[in-house]
């Protein structure tokens, strides 16, 4: 093909080099003319900022979407999500139907939240409806774990407000804010241990929308024996499955790092739950991290995005959105996991760019099955129309009219399990 | 004389009867007698004649213990040998064997029941008893004295470090004895991964379960359990349906644990902080382990299976007690804890109840697992299964075989420590269980060694390049991305022999 492609990273992660330089691509600096560009977070919203009114050409490909934050930030996931589900109901659209309690059946996989200081009136409100409970306060712009803490009195939201308002008045700006949610407090255990699923989902692009899951996601425990009582509150090993916080706790082990194969996991449910409702788990997570996406589309032909979810099932077996990272962490903590984000890297860039060949976004990005390594089709927009369609051709010859509640829902979930 | 068999042999029956008397086995005996009953063929005038003629004419019954002398004598100088060490371990560190907890540690020890593993005491000074490969030297040092296998070594003759005459079973033999794993047999295990799960085996299986059909399971098992109803299997088998007394009984051994401190506690909890605690798969069952492994140290209910292996159980007392039953704790024979531990992690993945766990364990451990550390002629011994290996790989792969043995890289130096762990710790989880349905299903162990021939079979191209045993090693370091039954079924019955 016409030349190699030509590459630039700002993030200087052996298993991203090793995998450019495996192709035959050429390394050049931001200034030259380059192909690909592996970029921070940092540097999209430069690149994509008004002020430097910078165009990618054709033949460019960045790593993010331009309105990455829409999902990755913690605020803008929540209120993008409320909107969405608003925006559905509206439309009349059976995705947003709600139970007797006014819950949404297929749309409540959010704790519950609220910004602060925003909404702290909302906050308080919801807070008195049920006092006993457990809240989680996280800075929105933060991650890995850092600033968070737990909450079970209204005097302690009163005074982290008093406190950080008296510290500086420079610090007051967006950065400052936080989501309050409500805790989980009764998550799956594991040998008595509290874990997350942390699970790669591709995007390659959203309009038509085209998202693939990485099949060796991995779940993430606890060191310490979970306890949902409120002494253990400030003790973050009990609570915060992060390995950046995990890693400094006495009972961190450096061979394993704590990450157990969503393999391992489903063999687990399998057999001591039943295969029914472990299919039925595994088809929420998938159909929420489509919803998920679905808000925050975007028109760009030059991007795709790995994004790391974070996911807790709770002891219902009933799984909860937690937060998206747009860029997973690439440090790797064990010998597995240096193995398994190389591999990662390299499944993703298959797809994002077929072949290693100079990119060009006209291209539909739609590779055939043997290109796509670990990942497995998670939804396709086009190929669900044309099943969609497919099946009305063959629901209209037919018979099956009736029972439109339980279609409706099917419409929008069997395309998940359809195509795996 | 005669008077002395006949009283202990209606012992014996005696204690058999009550033994099954509440099983479901139980049962099913006595509704196929009720049946037999009305068949014309059986008379009842004769019919303790005729049993014993039947009885007399088919296969003698299983050996009770150990039937060969020289395997007896070896077993017990093997025993002297762990409990000196085990002696001198206490005398060093000046420990007693056991010791009751003060109060104040038995409150301690029950508060942090569910975390023990977040205990780091200093067991630096805790040495392993022994190492697989001091058990292994035992088994190669085996001889028979009876049997001259004359000073010219010809070619037909065993070229393996095993050098005991047992009787062990050819390909066409277990080509017979494993056919449900024939290709023509659904698997699970291979057919699962194709579009269609063979759906008539799960029929099958709930009409077992709903039957309670401990037999049927056991057939059935051969060809793999769907992971699903693999505990509810197993459990059947095994003839554990964990009722009200039987948690009661846990609960007993657990605060046996509470009140007491065994030294080998320590070496439990030794060996779990380096296998279980380090490994991908079973890092998250961490304190089940020890739950499991402390309360089987106290079992005297375990002490019954001496009554068939050819081990006998070292015993200690309580300080002061000494020679005084009811104050007696067994060592478990051949005290390597990292075999036992591997042995109760892969069914923390079917069992979440630490009394039901419990209960399976102890039941796999006294019909199976206590064979793969007591040396013995039973064709699931360890010896036996040693034996099999190596002659499968001369007699299927002899070129392999002598290359390896060339180098110094005898193939069982490698397949050992597979073997005696039962593969726990070596193959993927799930490939783990598959391979143990077989072991159930068959009531056997030979499938074990018949697995590590496949797998040398399996990577015989690269085996043939290698120089060194550490070489041969490394090319046979990771077993975890091995698929069981595919390999089985090859080496046993795609394989022009």
């Amino acid at each position: 093909m016409a030349g190699k492609v030509k590459w630039v990273t700002d993030i200087e992660k052996s298993v991203l080099i090793n995998n450019f330089e495996k192709r035959g691509w050429i390394q050049v600096s931001e200034n030259e003319d380059w192909n690909f560009y592996w970029m921070s977070v940092q540097t999209i919203r430069n690149v994509f900022s008004v002020e430097t009114g910078y165009r990618l050409s054709d033949d460019q490909i960045v790593n993010h979407f331009p309105n990455h934050y829409e999902l990755t930030r913690k605020d803008l996931m929540v209120k993008n999500i409320k909107r969405y589900r608003k925006e559905m109901e509206k439309e009349g659209s059976p995705v947003a139907e709600k139970d007797e309690n006014g819950k949404y059946l297929y749309l409540d996989f959010v704790p519950v939240t609220f910004m602060l200081p925003a909404d702290y009136n909302l906050f308080v409100e919801e807070f008195r409806k049920n006092p006993s409970s457990t809240w989680i306060m996280k800075p929105c712009g933060k991650a890995q774990g850092k600033g968070i803490f737990l909450i079970n009195k209204l005097s302690q939201i009163k005074k982290w407000s008093r406190d950080s308002k008296t510290s500086s008045f420079v610090s007051q700006s967006s950065k400052e804010a936080y989501v309050i949610s409500l805790y989980i407090n009764n998550p799956l255990l594991i040998g008595g241990k509290k874990f997350d699923l942390r699970l790669y989902v591709l995007v390659s692009t959203y309009r038509p929308l085209r998202c693939y899951m990485y099949k060796l996601g991995f779940c993430r425990f606890c060191t310490v024996k979970y306890t949902p009582s409120t002494s253990e509150l400030d003790n973050m090993f009990v609570h915060l499955t992060n390995v950046a916080i995990q890693k400094h706790g006495d009972d961190y082990n450096h061979i394993h790092g704590g990450k157990w194969t969503v393999s391992n996991l489903r063999l687990y449910l399998e057999s001591t739950r039943g295969k029914e409702v472990t299919n039925k788990l595994f088809d929420e997570i998938h159909w929420i991290i489509v919803q998920s996406l679905k808000p925050v589309m975007n028109n760009d032909k030059h991007c795709f995005e790995c994004y790391g979810y974070d996911i807790i099932i709770d002891d219902k077996l009933k799984p909860w959105l937690i937060e998206v990272n747009a860029s997973p962490s690439l440090t790797s903590s064990t010998a597995n996991d240096r193995i398994l984000k190389y591999n990662l890297i390299n499944d993703t860039l298959n797809i994002a760019v077929p072949n290693g060949d100079i990119p060009d976004c006209k291209w539909n990005k739609s590779p055939p099955k043997e290109a796509l390594g670990n990942y497995e089709i998670l939804y396709d927009e086009e190929m669900a129309q044309s099943d969609a369609s497919d099946r009305d051709l063959r629901s209209r010859s037919g018979q099956s009219i009736g029972l439109k509640g339980n279609r409706s829902r099917d419409s929008g979930k069997s395309v998940l399990t359809t195509w795996k | 004389m005669q008077l002395d068999q006949d009283t202990g042999l209606s012992l014996t029956i005696a204690q058999i009867v009550q033994r099954l008397k509440g099983s479901s086995l139980h049962s099913q005996l006595e509704r196929q007698a009720r049946i037999s009953l009305h068949r014309p063929e059986i008379k009842l005038e004769s019919l303790k004649e005729d049993i014993k003629e039947f009885l007399k004419t088919s296969a003698p019954a299983e050996h009770i213990k150990e039937p060969l002398s020289y395997m007896r004598k070896s077993q017990g100088s093997w025993e002297k040998r762990i409990l000196k060490s085990l002696n001198s371990m206490c005398t060093e560190l000046s420990i007693p064997l056991a010791r009751k907890r003060p109060a104040n540690e038995q409150k301690e020890l029950l508060n942090k029941w569910n975390e023990m593993g977040t205990d780091e005491p200093d067991l630096s000074l805790f040495r392993p008893v022994y190492a697989p490969k001091d058990f292994l030297e035992v088994l190669m040092n085996l001889r028979n004295p009876n049997y001259d296998n004359g000073d010219q070594p010809s070619f037909r003759n065993h070229l393996g470090l095993i050098q005991v005459p047992l009787k062990i079973k050819d390909i066409p033999e277990l080509k017979d004895y494993f056919s449900e794993l024939d290709l023509n047999a659904g698997q699970l295990g291979i057919d699962d991964s194709t579009q269609v799960p063979p759906g008539w085996l799960k029929c099958t299986f709930f009409a077992v379960l709903a039957e309670q059909d401990s037999a049927a399971a056991q057939q059935y098992v051969r060809q793999g359990c769907p992971t699903a109803l693999r505990a509810e299997l197993w459990a059947l088998i095994l003839n554990i349906s964990n009722q009200s007394e039987d948690i009661l009984y846990y609960e007993q051994l657990k605060s046996n644990v509470v009140q007491h401190d065994l030294l080998v506690d320590s070496l439990i909890y030794k060996d779990v902080k380096l296998t279980a605690s380090n490994d991908d798969y079973y890092f998250v069952f961490e304190d089940y382990l020890y739950q499991v492994l402390l309360c089987f140290s106290r079992d005297t209910s375990v002490l019954e299976h001496f009554t068939y292996n050819s081990a006998t159980p070292p015993k200690s007392y309580i300080r002061g007690k000494l020679g005084m039953e009811e104050y007696a704790v067994f060592y478990p024979p051949n005290v390597n804890f990292k075999i036992f531990i591997l042995s109760v992690a892969p069914l923390c993945f079917l069992y979440h109840e630490p009394s039901k766990l419990y209960q399976i364990f102890r039941e796999m451990y006294v019909r199976f697992f206590f064979r793969l550390h007591s040396i013995s002629s039973h064709p699931s011994g360890i010896v036996s299964l040693c034996l099999l290996f190596e002659t499968l790989l001369q007699t299927h792969l002899p070129q392999l075989f002598y290359h390896l043995g060339e180098i110094g890289a005898q193939p069982l130096r490698i397949a050992f420590k597979w073997m005696v762990r039962a593969f726990s710790g070596y193959l993927a989880t799930d490939q783990l269980l598959l391979l143990w349905d077989r072991v159930l299903g068959y009531n056997s162990l030979e499938i074990l060694a018949v697995l590590a021939a496949a797998v040398f079979a399996f990577r015989a191209v690269n085996l043939m390049e290698v120089t060194s045993l550490a070489a041969a090693e490394a090319v046979l370091a990771d077993l975890s991305t091995l698929k069981v039954m595919p390999l089985l079924q090859i080496f046993l019955f795609a394989t022009v022999t």
